[in-house]
């Protein structure tokens, strides 16, 4: 694109801008520029527009910008031979905006830097007693369903049920399936050294029932259902749907909550069973092929070793990780304000901060029970 | 305000051409061989009522719904054209704002209508700045709206917002989807006002989604009539009072309609 402004000077001295052709946003940085070219100097500026064939609003504001610039300096600018619409256009611009910022001030960098941590830590604190909160609301609630005062959603409550257990049932079996191979298979390598390959089932029939197959079934839960509780109720959040469940006098902990968490710790009861049960099968496959154990005596052997105690330990353990997994997927769900950012930060946060919970849970049921003697 | 406006001719090239448009969604066909004409430099108002596939036809015709049949030119272009060379060239024609705006929510105000200008062209930032400010104003946002973010703003404000993104690159051809719903009736009227201007300064064809016969009457050049799965008709307002069809008779010719003409109701 060609020069657009050709500088002349009128008898009196006025400088002269003829500008030419089409004054658009795409040609607008060439435009300010040729603008710029001269500096503002006494007697004045004219801006002729008679050449112009279109103009718009990023044209019309380079003009003006120039007008202004020119005013300000003390001198005497205008426009001329502008066509009725452009003039129109270049009028409706001719004051400046005040100028704007981009982005938030956020002040000096190191004291934004300190207020950051501040706030991150205020933040954590209020999340903490948001999260107290709301623990506290929904255990009333399940309290006031428990004893017939609320009513249990059971609908929503058998959709979610078949959300979190019956379509996991699938990546559960698979993985816990190929976790009971691989513990067998090292098992059986190191043990293999004491001339005990043996006792892999041992290893197999214990570590599944009691740690492996809850924990790793609560983790795989975690993913799938805590990160869509979060998303899900965090959606409803942004489009305003938990407001509209408020004001029609529906309590969203009731509606939303209270069905999520008792579906997800019964699944969980279920899947968990289901997991270790399949992990039992791929330590089995492992026994048969390399041990040369057959199925039925596999089985007997886990009859020996498998205490009451592990798998009771690991059936009481299972409700309450479910319960911990759904509460952080609401919890999070419900904090969601603003934006699509916000759903996916807490959805995260959900996921995480459930995992986290769960294996320091875990933790203290290693302990207890081991103090309990049921080691 | 009809009246001191020359009248449009249709040996104006068209900005828009639509001819036996079909949509569906399953077996359920919306709009059944549409067809459409909107002259450059027109302002077209479509109007119908809820369910009529209004939505649906801007969206069809700026591709973000699948078309069965039909053809659709954009300013002399195949509007269907899945190359994407030529869809890139196609975007760069028009600016669409949405129903509530539609702005993209981890960006400023600022920044949501500097996104059409970083991607399409290579401009300094004091000057992305200045033309930033400039679409506020025009829009009628104050100045430190620039650095807030969508959440932070009002229905209304958002509105504004988005037609300041829409309007970011001066596209020829302008989408427009409710523009005045949720206004105040000053911000509506100023907001009418304002599409004129534009229309009429820049050449600017609107393609106007709105049920605010106020913005009908004081805007638009031509109204189109969507119902049945086509263009019931078009006309002028004043042409479209005398169409007789009995969902345009009771829309011009209800209370509202006869309010916003200034007969008594």
């Amino acid at each position: 694109m060609g020069s657009m402004i050709g500088w002349t000077r009128a008898e009196d001295g006025t400088a002269v801008a003829a500008a030419s052709g089409r004054l658009t946003i795409d040609d607008v940085a060439g435009l300010v520029e040729q603008l710029a070219e001269v500096a503002p100097q006494p007697p004045g500026l004219v801006i002729d527009l008679a050449g112009v064939t279109a103009i718009d609003t990023a044209g019309a504001w380079a003009v003006n910008e120039a007008v202004q610039r020119w005013q300000q300096a003390g001198v005497d600018a205008r426009i001329a031979g502008a066509r009725a619409d452009i003039d129109r256009l270049v009028a409706a611009l001719c004051t400046p905006p005040p100028p704007i910022a981009v982005r938030p001030d956020h002040g000096r960098p190191v004291i934004a830097r300190i207020a950051r941590i501040g706030a991150a830590v205020l933040a954590q604190m209020e999340s903490i007693a948001a999260f107290l909160a709301f623990l506290g609301q929904t255990l009333l609630v399940l309290g006031g369903t428990l004893i017939g005062r609320r009513r249990l959603r059971w609908h929503a409550m058998v959709h979610q049920a078949e959300a979190i257990g019956v379509n996991a049932l699938g990546i559960i079996a698979l993985l816990l399936f190929l976790v009971g191979l691989v513990v067998a298979q090292q098992g059986a390598v190191q043990l293999r050294q004491f001339g005990a390959e043996v006792f892999t089932v041992n290893l197999i029939g214990r570590a599944t029932t009691r740690e492996l197959g809850i924990l790793l079934t609560a983790i795989m839960v975690a993913g799938r259902s805590g990160s869509a509780f979060a998303a899900q109720i965090g959606s409803m959040k942004l489009n305003q749907e938990v407001d509209a469940l408020k004001t029609i006098g529906l309590d969203p902990i009731e509606v939303l909550v209270v069905p999520r968490v008792v579906a997800c710790a019964m699944m969980l009861i279920g899947l968990a069973f289901f997991g270790s049960l399949w992990a039992l099968i791929g330590g089995g496959l492992f026994a048969w092929a390399e041990l040369a154990m057959p199925p039925a005596a596999y089985v007997g052997r886990l009859q020996e070793v498998i205490m009451m105690s592990d798998f009771v330990v690991g059936m009481i353990k299972a409700p309450v990780f479910g319960f911990i997994i759904a509460l952080m997927g609401c919890f999070h769900g419900l904090q969601v304000t603003g934006n699509a950012e916000s759903v996916g930060e807490r959805t995260t946060r959900a996921v995480v901060e459930a995992i986290f919970v769960v294996i320091v849970f875990d933790a203290f049921f290693a302990v207890f029970f081991s103090q309990l003697g049921y080691n | 305000m009809t009246a001191d406006r020359p009248p449009v001719s249709d040996a104006r090239p068209l900005a828009l051409q639509i001819r036996g448009l079909v949509t569906a969604f399953g077996d359920f066909v919306l709009h059944k061989g549409l067809d459409l004409d909107v002259p450059c430099g027109q302002v077209l108002g479509l109007v119908g009522g809820s369910g009529s596939g209004k939505s649906v036809l801007m969206r069809a015709i700026i591709g973000l719904q699948p078309v069965r049949a039909g053809t659709v030119q954009i300013m002399g272009h195949d509007g269907l054209d899945p190359d994407p060379a030529a869809r890139r060239a196609l975007r760069r024609q028009w600016g669409v704002m949405f129903q509530d705006g539609a702005l993209f929510s981890g960006l400023t105000v600022a920044e949501n209508i500097q996104v059409p200008m970083r991607e399409f062209l290579h401009l300094p930032e004091p000057v992305m700045a200045a033309l930033a400010a400039t679409r506020l104003r025009q829009v009628g946002l104050p100045a430190d709206a620039g650095a807030k973010y969508p959440s932070e703003l009002s229905g209304g404000m958002r509105k504004r917002a988005g037609l300041a993104r829409a309007l970011a690159l001066d596209p020829p051809l302008l989408f427009l989807d409710e523009p005045t719903a949720g206004l105040d009736p000053i911000s509506a009227a100023a907001f009418d006002e304002l599409i004129r201007l534009l229309a009429d300064t820049l050449g600017l064809t609107l393609f106007l989604i709105t049920h605010d016969l106020d913005t009908i009457i004081s805007v638009c050049d031509r109204v189109a009539v969507l119902g049945e799965g086509r263009v019931l008709a078009t006309g002028t307002v004043a042409e479209l009072r005398a169409f007789d069809h009995p969902w345009v008779q009771q829309y011009f010719g209800g209370p509202r309609g006869r309010a916003a003409m200034g007969k008594p109701v």
